[in-house]
């Protein structure tokens, strides 16, 4: 578990949102993914918590709230009944913790490899991109003049 | 002296400088660099800082995450030391902006259209809003002196343009283009390939785009134009002098009812006074007003330069609804420029269609894992739990977006004030802005949403999602809030940007337009100024007359 004093969070805090991670993105064999429970991920995202520190904190309240106490210590079948309902609710603090969770998932190096994505930054190698279908611009280049000349300046 | 606090406090004064420049963004470079041929003692502050290459997000793993941090386009979000707050609470719309060398520069997408020559005509041709003061013509040559300067990819020969040549051949149409450029054909409707301001050559010193595919958070490599590597570069070299985490506060006035100088906070927080003979607002559409609101005194009670009442109203800030699409095969995400090509079918007016004006459709490629996860899910159309992997593989790098970037016409109640208790870092009271989208935009609006789900169509997508209702999408371009004009009771500056009531007072950027067209402002925001920057010269002699 990341550092309290680096995660400002309480332990319950921490353990409620870790187990609300592992339900908003679950491992999956299929896929050959870690959930956003990972250790690694996880200390991840409460690192960068950043900007949305609270509105973390006031979706995990609301889930405690929902949940009646301590949401990590519910089963799981209502622990996800209970994750999903929260998380229907919308609005700009579910979308904080979506962020929260899928800024640091999505940059994980055994998910970019699982994604066939290479695990780096773009700089300094960037992209090679093909240059597509330059004939198609044919059907455009013989159409008469779109714009109002006004002032008379094209003539 | 007289101070907006009415005090004669003593304070640090500068040396004094001939012409004194406010804001180092996309106007306030072109103005200093055209300026510095005169020899003048030129000066700018600007309250951000440098940023240096290395600082930018695509160095490092954590890319996308910052474009919601320290990169983020929303002063509130980002929330820097060099920022100031703005109160947008009463706006579907909010404010994109960036402070620091360069300005919005830093932080755009680098799609560079220029306005049309109808866009400044609009009273004539529509019956609404006001015409300009100045027309297309007029601009052109300044229009190609910036796209010299700025580098612009793109291709001549757009049937919906005057003729006119980029610097540069155009972006990649990739995967993405090709698909949209299939559905545009099938349609019969006008695409062409957008003018970008990314070096896609090697281009006066600077390397070329390389793929990194974030311009918007600025651009690593160098290959985007933003004007701390264009034009601030040679005006430097060419004697300007540029001073950052100067944050003005007031513009000052003296007996004559001229500007004498800015009051200002250094990088120390220490407050100094810097005369100045001649000040130039370069501040954007919020900025500006908010300073000259901030500049009221016995003199001018209700703001500088205001005596028509019109500082602060019609602001414009481009509603510019996102269609999403998805499709069955892999194109090329954020692995390119994020804007590709642009459609004017239905820029100018046509009255059939129940509104006047018209708009810009812009075609964009994908975008990154994490922000297409993150968008995905805060628009709904990513589940959590366990359909997430399987949903969120049919949408990596398989989206197209279409944005419909409406012309917003300027209405007296859309405004920026001066928020009654919001200030930023020094104490200096902070911009409060007022908007609600017409019922023309939202006819425009709701016509470019079909249109769009049409193209999605042609283009093959699978599914399609809508903006929901009140969800706009920024840009949030800021103009409009000291408008140009000839007559002095309906506007702030003169054709030629001059302020009517304070002859040594001139504004350059986004805030003097008359309307807003229905394109990205930063190409005509810089003609324009180096146009006003042109008239100084050519009236030294009888500047103040």
């Amino acid at each position: 578990m990341p550092d309290q004093a680096v995660s400002d969070l309480t332990p319950g805090e921490l353990r409620d949102l870790r187990r609300l991670a592992a339900i908003m993105v679950p491992a999956s064999t299929e896929h050959r993914v870690p959930g956003a429970d990972d250790e690694a991920i996880f200390a991840d995202i409460v690192r960068s918590l950043g900007r949305d520190r609270e509105a973390v904190r006031k979706a995990l309240a609301l889930l405690r709230e929902m949940a009646g106490g301590d949401f990590s210590r519910l089963d799981a079948a209502t622990a996800e009944t209970t994750a999903m309902e929260m998380l229907a609710r919308g609005g700009s603090t579910v979308t904080a913790l979506g962020r929260a969770v899928l800024q640091c998932y999505y940059r994980d190096d055994r998910v970019f490899i699982a994604l066939g994505l290479e695990p780096r930054a773009p700089f300094p190698k960037g992209h090679q991109v093909e240059q597509g279908d330059w004939t198609l611009l044919d059907a455009v280049r013989g159409r008469p003049r779109m714009w109002r000349d006004v002032d008379g300046g094209g003539r | 002296m007289t101070t907006a606090s009415g005090t004669s406090a003593p304070r640090p004064t500068d040396e004094i400088v001939d012409v004194l420049i406010i804001g180092s963004g996309a106007s306030g470079a072109a103005v200093a660099w055209s300026l510095a041929d005169t020899r003048m003692k030129i000066l700018c502050l600007e309250q951000g800082d440098w940023i240096k290459p290395t600082e930018f997000p695509t160095n490092g793993r954590d890319w996308e995450a910052r474009r919601y941090a320290d990169f983020d386009i929303s002063p509130n979000r980002r929330a820097r030391a060099t920022d100031y707050p703005v109160n947008d609470d009463n706006s579907p719309m909010k404010v994109a902006n960036f402070n620091g060398v360069g300005g919005g520069t830093v932080l755009y997408t680098a799609h560079f259209p220029r306005m049309h020559p109808s866009d400044f005509r609009v009273k004539t041709l529509d019956g609404v809003a006001d015409d300009w003061p100045v027309d297309y013509w007029t601009l052109e040559p300044y229009f190609a002196e910036n796209d010299r300067v700025m580098g612009v990819a793109g291709l001549a020969g757009d049937p919906s343009y005057p003729l006119h040549q980029p610097t540069m051949p155009p972006v990649p149409l990739g995967r993405t283009g090709t698909r949209y450029a299939q559905a545009m054909n099938k349609l019969g409707w006008h695409w062409w390939p957008s003018d970008i301001a990314v070096a896609t050559t090697e281009y006066d010193g600077r390397a070329k785009c390389i793929n990194l595919g974030h311009c918007t958070p600025g651009c690593a490599q160098g290959a985007k134009a933003s004007v701390d590597i264009t034009y601030w570069p040679q005006a430097l070299r060419a004697g300007v002098e540029l001073r950052t985490r100067c944050r003005v506060r007031e513009i000052t006035t003296n007996e004559h009812g001229m500007a004498s100088g800015v009051v200002y906070y250094d990088p120390s927080g220490v407050e100094r006074f810097q005369p100045a003979e001649m000040v130039i607002v370069a501040a954007n559409g919020i900025g500006t007003p908010r300073l000259l609101l901030n500049s009221a005194s016995a003199q001018h009670p209700n703001g500088l330069a205001n005596s028509s009442g019109q500082v602060g109203r019609n602001l414009m800030v481009h509603p510019w609804p996102q269609i999403y699409g998805y499709i069955d095969e892999e194109v090329d995400g954020d692995r390119a420029p994020m804007t590709v090509m642009w459609s004017k079918e239905f820029y100018e007016t046509d009255p059939s269609r129940g509104f006047v004006r018209g708009y810009t459709l812009q075609f964009a490629r994908g975008t990154g894992p994490a922000n297409e996860a993150i968008t995905s899910m805060a628009a709904g159309r990513l589940p959590w739990g366990r359909d997430h992997h399987r949903a969120y593989r049919t949408m990596l790098y398989r989206s197209l977006r279409v944005g419909v970037a409406c012309e917003d016409l300027p209405e007296a109640h859309n405004r920026v004030t001066i928020d009654p208790i919001l200030k930023d870092s020094h104490g200096i009271p902070a911009p409060r802005i007022d908007y609600t989208v017409s019922e023309n935009t939202q006819r425009m609006m709701d016509h470019g949403i079909a249109r769009s789900v049409e193209i999605l169509k042609a283009a093959g997508c699978h599914t399609i999602h809508l903006p929901p209702p009140g969800v706009l999408n920024s840009p949030g371009h800021l103009l409009g809030t000291a408008r140009m004009g000839h007559d002095p009771d309906h506007s702030v500056v003169n054709g030629w940007g001059r302020s009517h009531d304070v002859k040594n007072l001139f504004i350059v950027d986004g805030s003097i337009w008359v309307t807003s067209g229905g394109v990205n402002p930063t190409s005509t925001i810089q003609a324009l100024a180096l146009y006003i920057a042109d008239n100084i010269k050519q009236r030294l002699a009888n500047l103040f007359d």
